[in-house]
């Protein structure tokens, strides 16, 4: 009789004697016990899921005095915030599961809104090209493309812009990765400043960036089907920002989605087995390059989403945008989150972002109201990048796993990459809950 | 460049002087890069921050205590500039060595990603310590080493404050130099840098000696910001972009090797130099960043050892 005996027997007893208190509420809990797993976990999401979508009808109702943070974010703070979560959910993948440091992300960033930018505005004037742009007039100078393309396009290109990054520098060792990747985060954003005049031929608008940037729409064809909005920046109702904030919902979705079955999938493990042990990794037959390459494609494809649409937003791309700030910034989400946990990262991501947009003015407006005399008045938001160091700092030195720790990262630091003798050398996933093996075959609650 | 050379060669030699200079005060801040790095394999990102700190505290002491300006009596400059590189030094090296204390000593043993990304934080705490003090605004101070020339030869000339900077570097790597080569205590920087267990069992105390290296570099750092501060203005966040130089220095003569920085700092000076003050076939001073950055990546992927550097089975 191993363990594993011992724990069905005690594990029996105990059932024995719950049956016995049966009340009400057990019951309750029973009937909610059966129902999968899987449909069980899903419940809060939905419930989140509906509160967000809805979001922006009962926003304007909400109280605007509340205590410490004053108020919830404008919706189209919201969509700001948001974007900034694909992003972190993007750098997620390179950080966060392949275990590639990289600190310049912006460059992500800025090559996908310049792409919407080149794609779908009036900034390459020689020549005129239309496919699908809605609302804009055929006659119009410049590239066209519907925006909706212009996305997937600027993912596209973004990500083959992060392997010709990641190619030559895959191969070093981490702290130089760093280094190189941040040395590309400071020369794209000085390229596209300095890019109104390659040889005569203005690529970017050097510091007045490109803009207007056309807006996304269904078009007429499918607003007399279903419905649909024609175009995002009419002012009809729903207003452009709602628009743009279910809009960015549903890319939010579908980024979190795509990690998470990458993150389950063959490639997403080969990842987590080079971030665990690059050279036993190796050793087991998984190509190094080839893994870490498509890390580094896929979290430059979110981010050129993310930025693509952003461009589209903002209906322009700027170089002032892309500081290599915002990529301390997205650092600095994956790292509160826990690095590698996808809900953690999505959660520290809305609230750094929030912070950031909102937040810490708030926050500073009610500090400077109600705890600093008017004598020592402080502008809290020009400290933003210093309290993201302090929070990397503080979690790197108390709690290095993040808030949301995911569970195998977990192990990881704590026990180190050695781990001890006596624990089993793999883990089934989702084995300890009921119903998976024949440990959970046992513990099904008897019905009646 | 060799166009540049024959089309006018005082502009040439007169460039070439303006990036030795700047090259100069790279090394000491490169040299900190190095130090840093040799002994403990961590890009110390807070240590450009700590030159602007303390650059900016220098201001504090040539403007205001000590009122320095450049009518004052020659030996009132010097004395002041003197207590002044002293204080910046002392600054330096303290700032720089409780960063270790505080953050990096307890990651001694975690991943060094971890304690990468803390010195990041780090050094976004240390720019806004100076943000909090003194404020956006760039400070500089008056002229105080006057930029009348030494030499002229043709219409190459070098001024005084150029020398001055030289003058100043010159002896300071002297002395590291000697120190790391001749002390007990460079004799237990090097061992702590090769095998730190096998230092601790030969009895070097190697919490000490480590605290030691950052002192080392802040008090390189601080020098390095007052010279810096005597040709051009300081800004809370200069220390970023110049750190970032400094370091592609320290890559380019091999990261760890002492004079491979200093190499590797000056080259860096006169890149930019001759890419910000020539006139033929120059990109300019808003690439500078660009083909700094871009050479960097360069030799990390084409030789991560740098010129000096020795290659390591992790280096490559």
């Amino acid at each position: 009789m191993g363990p594993r005996g011992r724990r069905m027997r005690e594990y029996t007893r105990g059932q024995a004697g719950r049956a016995a208190r049966t009340s009400r509420l057990d019951l309750a809990l029973a009937q909610w016990r059966r129902i999968p797993p899987r449909l069980r976990g899903l419940v809060p999401l939905f419930v989140l899921l509906s509160l967000a979508i809805t979001y922006p009808f009962y926003v304007a109702s909400l109280p605007t005095n509340i205590p410490v943070i004053l108020t919830l974010p404008t919706v189209h703070d919201s969509v700001t915030i948001i974007v900034f979560v694909i992003m972190a959910v993007g750098l997620n993948v390179v950080v966060g599961y392949a275990g590639l440091l990289d600190l310049g992300y912006v460059a992500f960033y800025a090559i996908g809104a310049y792409t919407a930018g080149w794609l779908a505005s009036g900034q390459f004037q020689q020549v005129n090209f239309h496919f699908g742009a809605i609302g804009v007039n055929s006659n119009e100078t410049g590239i066209h493309i519907s925006v909706w393309l212009v996305l997937l396009l600027a993912g596209a290109i973004t990500a083959i812009g992060g392997i010709l990054i990641g190619l030559p520098t895959l191969r070093l060792r981490g702290d130089y990765l760093a280094i190189v990747t941040l040395g590309f985060g400071e020369i794209i954003p000085q390229f596209v400043r300095n890019a109104d005049n390659l040889h005569g031929f203005d690529l970017t608008h050097g510091t007045f960036g490109i803009s207007p940037i056309d807006a996304p729409g269904f078009g007429h064809t499918l607003h007399n089907a279903v419905g649909l909005p024609v175009r995002y920046d009419d002012s009809f109702p729903p207003t452009p920002d709602r628009l743009f904030f279910w809009t960015v919902l549903a890319v939010l979705l579908l980024t979190v989605f795509c990690s998470m079955r990458l993150r389950d999938s063959r490639l997403g493990r080969a990842w987590i087995a080079i971030r665990e042990d690059e050279t036993a990794a190796g050793a087991m037959g998984i190509p190094l390059m080839r893994t870490k390459t498509w890390a580094y494609a896929i979290g430059a494809f979110f981010g050129g989403v993310a930025g693509a649409f952003v461009a589209s937003f903002n209906s322009g791309a700027f170089p002032t945008q892309f500081d290599f700030n915002i990529s301390v910034f997205l650092l600095c989400m994956v790292i509160l989150g826990g690095m590698g946990s996808l809900w953690g990262v999505v959660v520290a991501g809305t609230i750094l972002a929030w912070l950031n947009v909102e937040g810490l003015g708030n926050i500073g407006s009610w500090l400077n109201e109600n705890v600093f005399p008017a004598s020592h008045q402080i502008d809290v938001p020009k400290y933003t990048f210093g309290i993201y160091g302090i929070i990397i700092v503080l979690m790197m030195l108390f709690r290095p796993v993040g808030l949301i720790p995911e569970r195998r990262r977990k192990r990881e630091i704590e026990e180190g990459t050695r781990g001890s003798l006596d624990e089993p050398l793999y883990e089934m996933r989702g084995a300890n809950e009921p119903g998976a093996g024949e440990r959970g075959e046992s513990g099904r609650i008897p019905r009646g | 460049m060799i166009v540049n050379l024959i089309k006018s060669p005082t502009d040439f030699f007169n460039v070439f002087l303006i990036g030795f200079t700047q090259g100069s005060v790279y090394a000491l801040v490169a040299l900190g890069y190095t130090l840093v790095y040799g002994i403990l394999q961590l890009i110390n990102f807070a240590h450009g921050d700590v030159f602007a700190l303390t650059g900016l505290v220098a201001t504090t002491f040539i403007s205001s205590l000590f009122n320095l300006d450049t009518g004052t009596a020659v030996l009132t400059i010097g004395g002041g500039l003197l207590v002044t590189f002293l204080g910046a030094a002392a600054l330096g090296a303290a700032v720089n060595s409780s960063i270790e204390f505080v953050a990096y000593r307890r990651l001694r043993n975690a991943p060094r990603l971890a304690v990468l990304i803390t010195a990041v934080g780090m050094s976004f705490i240390v720019q806004n310590v100076s943000l909090a003090i003194y404020d956006v605004n760039a400070k500089s101070v008056p002229h105080l080493v006057p930029g009348t020339p030494v030499f002229t030869v043709g219409g190459v000339h070098y001024d005084w404050d150029a020398l001055f900077v030289v003058l100043v570097t010159a002896p300071v790597l002297v002395l590291l130099s000697w120190l790391v080569k001749s002390t007990k205590q460079g004799k237990a920087m090097r061992a702590t840098s090769q095998d730190p267990e096998a230092a601790a069992i030969m009895g070097i105390d190697v919490n000490q000696t480590i605290s030691f290296t950052f002192a080392l570099a802040g008090a390189l750092a601080g020098v390095g910001a007052v010279l810096f501060l005597t040709q051009y203005n300081i800004r809370y966040d200069t220390g970023f972009t110049l750190g970032l130089i400094a370091f592609t220095a320290a890559v380019l003569g091999g990261i760890g090797n002492l004079t491979g920085a200093v190499l590797g700092a000056i080259l860096i000076g006169l890149i930019q130099a001759f890419n910000e003050g020539l006139s033929w076939f120059a990109p300019g001073g808003d690439w500078t960043k660009s083909i700094v950055f871009g050479l960097l990546i360069a030799i990390l992927v084409f030789r991560p050892e740098g010129l000096l550097g020795e290659r390591t089975p992790e280096g490559a």
